[in-house]
């Protein structure tokens, strides 16, 4: 696989990262010159990543590291990988399906991953129970051409 | 983060900034606050200063919503932008609350001054 330029950054998973994350995928990803709402689903879907990571994988430990990868590959493509070496997932199937959350009582909706599949083009989940979770997700950029046809 | 507007039939929270995982604990705990001891008929969500909002955002007005149809109140949200309009519909949240957009979101709008 080409890479044409890539980002990796460690941050202890403290809730305020959580809006530096998000907000150094789009800073490396504007290189591409998105659109506004293409940048505003990747904000919004690695937002949900990361949070996932905070609140579930290390379930508030603020000591355990978050790793946020960045690739941008051929043809416009918007590469994003966030792991963590927290809990893990059990039951995969179960986490993904839309309003099931692990945790109702701190008023979570339980839509993370739907989000994330809503707002990129693949989503990957690899997790294993005591060693962690991997999730990446590909986001293809419009081109020129094709933001000028989807406008007329 | 968060300004409370309380007038005899509804309160209005004016959110700012962006509303994720990390914030909203503080906007719940000072909205309830109000809500749990007014129960007023008429709760509203500006979000007119709010940059960005995922899917913790969207716990927000669950929780909310639940809390005010214990007592038969009605939940408001105004001026979200597209991206937070996205994330609503995306989570089918647009229906548990009535949406209206009055603001520009540059500028003032008449019904509510965000600097009062």
């Amino acid at each position: 696989m080409i890479t044409l330029n890539e980002l990796k950054c460690s941050f202890p998973a403290r809730s305020e990262n959580e809006s530096f994350a998000r907000t150094m995928v789009c800073a490396f990803a504007a290189q591409l010159d998105p659109t506004v709402e293409e940048l505003a689903d990747l904000r919004t879907a690695v937002s949900e990543a990361v949070t996932n990571a905070v609140v579930h994988g290390y379930r508030g430990k603020e000591n355990g590291i978050i790793t946020v990868t960045v690739r941008l590959l051929p043809n416009r493509v918007v590469y994003v990988r966030i792991a963590d070496k927290g809990c893990g997932i059990a039951d995969i199937e179960q986490a993904m399906t839309p309003l099931y959350s692990s945790a109702p009582a701190e008023e979570r909706a339980g839509l993370g991953f739907t989000v994330m599949q809503s707002f990129t083009d693949t989503l990957s989940v690899r997790s294993s129970v005591g060693a962690g979770t991997v999730i990446t997700m590909r986001k293809r950029l419009q081109n020129a051409d094709e933001i000028s046809a989807g406008r007329s | 983060m968060v300004e409370l507007k309380e007038e005899p039939q509804r309160l209005t929270a004016y959110l700012s900034g962006e509303l994720d995982h990390h914030r909203v604990r503080e906007i719940r705990e000072a909205v309830d606050y109000v809500v749990q001891e007014q129960m007023p008929p008429v709760v509203i969500l500006d979000f007119r200063r709010v940059t960005f909002m995922d899917s913790s955002g969207v716990g927000l007005i669950m929780g909310r919503s639940r809390v005010l149809s214990a007592y038969g109140g009605v939940l408001e949200i105004h001026n979200p932008s597209p991206q937070i309009r996205k994330v609503l519909r995306l989570s089918g949240a647009d229906r548990l609350a009535v949406i209206r957009n009055y603001a520009d979101r540059t500028g003032k709008e008449p019904e509510h001054d965000y600097a009062q």
